[in-house]
């Protein structure tokens, strides 16, 4: 993807952003810009505040100082803001959180049906859509329980899609499956990301990140350390802490 | 012991403690419903991160949970009138019991819906749905599915609870059971009688209480 510096193009920006828990600093002004289409993924060593960095994205974190714009729009701390951006926002979490007294097709529903004010009938031919996206439409009339870890998390994909939004986030979505379903689950962001779709990923998973990554972030105690195309990122790590850390990472893949 | 059963004559007042059965079952539900009704509206406030809103549920919680029944309904029958509320004894009743069983209903609930994960809140929360949505459409289910024994049980209690109403003379089995009683100076055949229908009462409500369970919170976890 060719690098222009076009602010139309631009869906994601954060400048200057500070976020403290009482007296510990999570994120230490933090600048990062997204555009359209691009794909980043976002590691690092646990408590490093990449979770919350895409936590502050769509607003279930609040920012100290700072400015957090995505997709034209400013958070400027009103709910109209929270809203707007909530829409445009899409979010994959580790443990699925998938609404356990809802069938698979009323999780997928329910968005389109509060949020977007669709009818049922119509919010679950999207649902569907989306369900068969990530291939489990077949299982769209179990309740989550019945699932496998693998598929719950590919129905939370679908749910998160049937937002239709133009940014995906996840918050390490594989590490809470068991090994032999990290695949399926990686395949459809892989998939996800072919389509065009604009994604931060936080996650381990090292070779996503060299499939589909335009860039890797590296944060540690709340920093960017260091942020490169994936090639460079791999083959010559700049600093310090993250060629330690990718030795620990890689020793284990 | 040369004491002479007779359950006929009580058996000839049949009607009667069928009707007051019936009166039994109609305080126990409205007072059911009432309750549920103080428990979910009370819970959103007894968990707001407002002190203001906290602070009056907690306080009604402690007080309702800290003084008899009894007192209760004497305070909504008698004193209540001298301040130009006069209700009469059914609904007094109602009241009564909707309060008193809304109050550990509040408590109750507050367990189910901290019980939570907040993963939950925050997946409907990054779909963009508001408070109230997230607490109606993900929170609740759930957490009265988790609460749902102690709050039947409750439910169970308060159905029995019932009987103190006869002290205002509420239209319930105790209250005929007494009428009865009076009429006819059979003390043991009557309670014998009334006892077994409580009995019954309390056995219809948790059949009425596992079809609800089996109907609304019969997903399946893990």
């Amino acid at each position: 993807m060719t690098a222009s510096d076009n602010t139309q193009s631009m869906l994601i920006s954060l400048e200057k952003v500070e976020k403290w828990y009482g007296a510990f600093h999570a994120l230490k002004d933090i600048n990062l810009t997204v555009r359209k289409g691009e794909k980043i993924v976002l590691c690092g060593p646990s408590g490093s505040g990449k979770s919350t960095l895409i936590r502050c994205i769509n607003v279930l974190e609040t920012i100290e100082s700072g400015q957090i714009t995505v997709a034209g729009r400013v958070l400027d701390g009103s709910g109209k803001a929270v809203d707007a951006i909530r829409r445009e926002v899409g979010m994959v979490f580790q443990n699925f959180n998938l609404f356990p007294h809802m069938t698979v097709l009323q999780n997928c529903a329910l968005a389109p049906m509060r949020v977007r004010g669709m009818g049922r009938a119509e919010a679950e031919t999207l649902a569907r859509k989306y369900l068969e996206r990530v291939r489990i439409l077949d299982q769209a009339d179990k309740y989550p329980a019945q699932l496998s870890g693998g598929q719950q998390q590919r129905v939370a994909i679908a749910r998160a899609l049937c937002l239709e939004p133009k940014i995906m986030l996840f918050d390490e979505p594989t590490s809470a499956l068991d090994p032999e379903m990290v695949k399926e689950v990686l395949d459809t962001m892989i998939s996800l990301a072919r389509d065009g779709m604009t994604m931060i990923c936080v996650t381990h998973e090292m070779g996503f990140a060299r499939q589909v990554a335009d860039r890797v972030i590296f944060m540690a105690s709340g920093e960017i350390i260091e942020e490169a195309e994936p090639d460079v990122f791999f083959t010559s790590p700049k600093h310090e802490r993250t060629k330690t850390f990718l030795g620990e990472i890689l020793a284990h893949h | 012991m040369n004491y002479q059963f007779d359950f006929g004559v009580v058996f000839e007042r049949a009607p009667e403690l069928l009707w007051a059965t019936l009166g039994t079952f109609g305080l126990a539900f409205a007072g059911m419903a009432l309750a549920l009704v103080i428990g979910v509206v009370g819970v959103i406030g007894r968990t707001s991160p407002n002190k203001i809103v906290r602070a009056p549920v907690i306080a009604f919680v402690e007080i309702v949970r800290n003084t008899p029944f009894l007192v209760q309904i004497f305070y909504i029958y008698f004193a209540l009138p001298l301040m130009g509320i006069r209700l009469n004894p059914t609904t007094t009743a109602i009241i009564a019991l909707g309060i008193n069983g809304g109050a550990y209903a509040i408590e109750i609930i507050r367990g189910g819906v901290e019980s939570i994960s907040k993963g939950q809140v925050e997946a409907g929360y990054a779909l963009g749905l508001h408070k109230a949505d997230v607490f109606r459409l993900i929170v609740l289910k759930p957490a009265l599915r988790a609460i749902y024994p102690s709050l039947t049980s409750q439910f169970i209690m308060l159905t029995l609870t019932t009987s103190v109403c006869t002290s205002i003379a509420a239209y319930e089995l105790t209250s005929a059971a007494q009428r009865i009683e009076s009429d006819t100076f059979r003390s043991f055949e009557v309670y014998f009688i009334v006892t077994g229908i409580y009995l019954v009462i309390s056995t219809v409500m948790m059949g009425i209480f596992a079809l609800i369970s089996r109907r609304y919170f019969s997903y399946p976890t893990r």
